[in-house]
């Protein structure tokens, strides 16, 4: 199965900010100077580049987890991991319960507060774009290729040839392989992940067993205590009917 | 008549401030409200009306149990209180959803749009049936004020599968809401986070359950001139004491395996709404039942009660709010509209159950056959 992904070399990053641009152009929405100076991903702004000074910089963007937290908690499946790679979503399904916000650990879907009919917002990996074969739109703006599309299997054998080829130049670990289970989109840097703002305290488990774990005994706990309890209500009430009798019985018998 | 003068005029108040924030909210969105925000897109409405609202009504399932299944009859006087406490608690709840989702005309995408992987799925549809089993639950009361026969005949046959129906609903439900917060080990204070949290919301709502039942029947005994039933009360204060030992059991175990309880010890906001929440919770309370001067008087069961409700309520606002707060980066305290609605729908449930106890015939009631 194909699993579109991205890769991100922050090594090749110029903090031109053409991936900003290109995905507000994408997905109809304003950019501007102002807009250009906010650091962090919002209803209107799906993807930004991290300073870290020194001229270094981190890209930001919904990673597109491979088992992702906001898709599983989702009570009507408004998101969904699709077997292209990206996490989409549907606004006519969502209920505005604003789980998925709650429960992603990269903190991207953002939410329309300001709206009387409010959605969620965040990256879809131009899904769209990338069903047609196309690139996404930040990797095709990208003009030095430190963003790039692909399957992801390949990218990452390309992400382990820059850390074998060039070793000095980047922090030894592909952000993305492993955390949480995996991501569709993979991070090379020369700086440490976690100083550059990315969540490092996860381990490689993918969140949604946490709750699926104790979700899959629901139907047990349901059939058995309704046995439990169906068979204590039987015998209370046969105890009493019993002695409701034996009641009878002895008034019949003095009488 | 001059205290409950007062006392409308207050609710009055409320609800005027409720309707200005009402209007706001369905108006102008979210953003205009509440002071939530993409860092803390959780406030005291789910915080405080859902979660709090949830245990506060969990005296309907855990006596209807006490009295209709393990058949402790002596309970029977309260079950009905206990019942109408829930029932209303329910219907406030799902009044409270209505303000805090985006789109609540969706709120019955859930019966479709099947996702039995999300704990919030599971949620919406214990929802759902729940109240629909504390409506039929209900219904007799109604058709007995009625005096309609026929339909108390029928409610009366199914009577003991919705019980064992209501209380498994309800244990799943209760549990349930503490594992929506599973999926935030990296988000929730480890003072909170336990993959235990499902066993102690159920937990702490069997004893919220049982403090609010201890407390509606003195204040409603109080209010009506009735006789207070000691025996019940002091029965139900000894369950209490067992309960919240059970729990202050399992909260302290699971902390030391977590190996949290350093946690408790160091000097920062989180730990000092722990201590506050645990002395409210287990410490005072247990300490207090643990005098028979204490369990024997009704009147101090009754300031136990109120500790205990209270307690509870900080402590799931302590993992909605307080805990998730240091990973937010942000300060949430809620804005006065979120306040005016959600007093209003406490002023609600109790002007609800003050004029269901007037009305019908919830404390008085002919014995069933």
């Amino acid at each position: 199965m194909k699993n579109a992904a991205i890769l991100y070399d922050a090594t090749l990053c110029i903090g031109c900010l053409e991936c900003e641009r290109g995905c507000a152009a994408a997905n109809n929405l304003p950019y501007d100077d102002t807009i250009a100076r906010e650091k962090t991903t919002s209803e209107h702004k799906y993807t930004y580049v991290a300073v870290l000074g020194g001229e270094k910089y981190m890209r930001r963007l919904c990673m597109h987890c491979n088992d992702p937290a906001c898709a599983s908690v989702c009570p009507v499946g408004a998101l969904h991991k699709t077997a292209l790679g990206p996490v989409v979503y549907d606004a006519s399904k969502c209920m505005g319960c604003r789980y998925c916000m709650v429960a992603c650990p990269f903190n991207i879907p953002k939410y329309e507060w300001s709206k009387a009919i409010p959605a969620v917002r965040k990256c879809i990996g131009c899904y769209e774009r990338q069903a047609a074969g196309k690139p996404t739109a930040c990797a095709e703006a990208c003009p030095t290729g430190a963003t790039i599309c692909g399957e992801r299997s390949a990218l990452l054998a390309e992400a382990r040839k820059r850390l074998s080829e060039n070793p000095a130049a980047y922090v030894d670990h592909i952000y993305g392989e492993k955390e949480l289970g995996g991501t569709s989109n993979l991070f090379l840097s020369s700086v440490d992940f976690g100083k550059a703002g990315l969540p490092t305290h996860y381990g490689n488990q993918p969140l949604p067993p946490l709750t699926g774990n104790v979700l899959a005994h629901v139907p047990d706990v349901a059939t058995i205590g309704m046995a439990v309890l169906g068979g204590v209500y039987w015998i209370t009430h046969r105890r009493e009917e019993v002695a409701a009798a034996e009641g009878a019985e002895k008034d019949q018998k003095k009488g | 008549m001059k205290r409950l003068g007062f006392w409308t005029s207050v609710f009055i108040v409320v609800l005027l401030f409720g309707a200005a924030a009402t209007w706001l909210r369905f108006f102008h969105g979210l953003g205009a409200s509440t002071n939530l925000s993409d860092r803390f897109p959780w406030g005291i409405w789910i915080g405080f009306d859902v979660l709090c609202g949830v245990m506060l009504a969990a005296g309907g399932f855990t006596l209807m149990a006490t009295v209709h299944i393990f058949h402790v009859k002596q309970y029977e006087p309260i079950a009905r209180p206990a019942l109408l406490t829930a029932f209303l608690g329910y219907l406030l709840v799902i009044a409270a959803l209505m303000f805090d989702l985006g789109k609540p005309y969706n709120i019955w995408h859930p019966v479709v749009m099947w996702q039995p992987r999300s704990v919030m799925f599971e949620v919406g549809w214990c929802v759902m049936l729940y109240t629909t089993v504390l409506a039929l639950e209900f219904s007799p009361i109604v058709f007995e004020r009625l005096r309609m026969q026929r339909p108390l005949r029928i409610i009366r046959m199914i009577s003991a599968p919705l019980v064992i129906l209501g209380v498994i609903l309800s244990t799943l439900h209760q549990s349930s809401l503490g594992s929506l917060f599973l999926i935030v080990p990296g988000k929730l204070h480890p003072l909170w986070y336990t993959g235990l949290l499902p066993v102690l919301f159920f937990l702490s709502a069997v004893a919220t359950g049982l403090a609010m039942t201890i407390f509606e029947s003195t204040m409603s005994a109080r209010h009506f001139g009735r006789a207070l039933e000691k025996p019940i009360i002091l029965g139900l204060g000894r369950l209490l004491m067992v309960v919240l030992i059970v729990y202050a059991v399992v909260r302290f175990q699971d902390m030391f395996h977590r190996r949290a309880l350093a946690e408790a010890f160091q000097s920062s906001y989180e730990s000092s709404m722990f201590w506050f929440e645990v002395g409210l919770t287990t410490i005072v309370p247990i300490t207090l039942l643990l005098f028979r001067a204490t369990r024997e008087n009704p009147l101090r069961l009754y300031v136990v009660s109120i500790l205990v409700v209270f307690g509870f309520v900080v402590n799931r606002l302590n993992i909605s709010v307080t805990g998730m707060e240091r990973a937010s980066g942000v300060h949430y305290f809620p804005a006065w509209s979120e306040i005016a609605v959600t007093m209003s729908i406490v002023g609600m449930g109790v002007f609800l159950f003050t004029m269901a106890i007037r009305y019908l015939p919830i404390f008085h009631h002919e014995q069933a056959a």
